[in-house]
């Protein structure tokens, strides 16, 4: 099952929910404010690291939403995987279910 | 691969009926079929043609209508959320003797149903919200 997570984590705690309840190995694609977790430097880019690490979820963010923040790739945590729409597209196609955790 | 898509946030509140333009987008482009986008809630706000944004911002409402034109994709305005924000065909507005109506080109108004089917008829359902 793909997971989209578009709320910051810094807002709301959709992705570490997300997280407990995605299994092992399932494509997790950060949309919208959601990319804001692949911040290297900030306080939550520990369950991030964890989550790929630990639980070897893949996890992908929307590189137009990162433009749009103005997040670099030098600020992302080292391990999330940028895509575009047709990546977006591509992931939800060879995924059973898509979960969007609004 | 057959997709729907649900629209659940207005245009210029929210990014998510920019996220479902953009995916509807890719979608046909990969040459998927997209079987029906459903607006809901506050996605009904997506189908008015009275919006009129500044000339140098994107026009959410006649993207969707070129969509609908050009790839012949079904758009469908739940009737329950339409009725409580304003947003009527000319029948509905008949129905409910308003003196005016506003559905843009490409959009129905419909019901739920319409819902439950694009989630039976397509291989993946994608909803987009706040």
């Amino acid at each position: 099952m793909l997971h989209t997570v578009n709320k910051s984590p810094y807002e709301k705690n959709s992705l570490q929910r997300c997280f407990e309840y995605a299994t092992d190995g399932s494509p997790v694609l950060l949309i919208e404010n959601g990319v804001y977790a692949v911040l290297a430097a900030g306080s939550h880019a520990s369950m991030v690291e964890e989550a790929i690490s630990q639980h070897q979820l893949r996890v992908y963010a929307l590189g137009s939403d990162l433009k749009l923040r103005g997040i670099s790739k030098e600020q992302m945590i080292a391990g999330v995987l940028v895509i575009d729409y047709v990546g977006f597209v591509n992931l939800a196609a060879e995924s059973d279910k898509v979960q969007s955790w609004l | 691969m057959k997709f729907s898509i649900m629209v659940n946030e207005a245009p210029y509140s929210h990014q998510a009926a920019d996220t479902a333009y953009h995916f509807a987008k890719a979608v046909l482009a990969q040459g998927h079929e997209l079987f029906r986008v459903f607006f809901y809630h506050d996605g009904v706000n997506n189908g008015t043609r009275l919006a009129t944004p500044p000339q140098d911002d994107r026009n959410v409402v006649a993207r969707w209508s070129a969509l609908a034109q050009e790839s012949d994709v079904d758009l469908v305005v739940c009737v329950a959320a339409a009725q409580r924000r304003g947003i009527a065909d000319v029948d509905e507005a008949r129905r409910n003797s308003k003196d005016a109506d506003n559905l843009a080109p490409g959009f129905r108004i419909s019901g739920l149903g319409q819902l439950i089917e694009a989630a039976i008829e397509a291989d993946r359902l994608v909803e987009f919200g706040d």
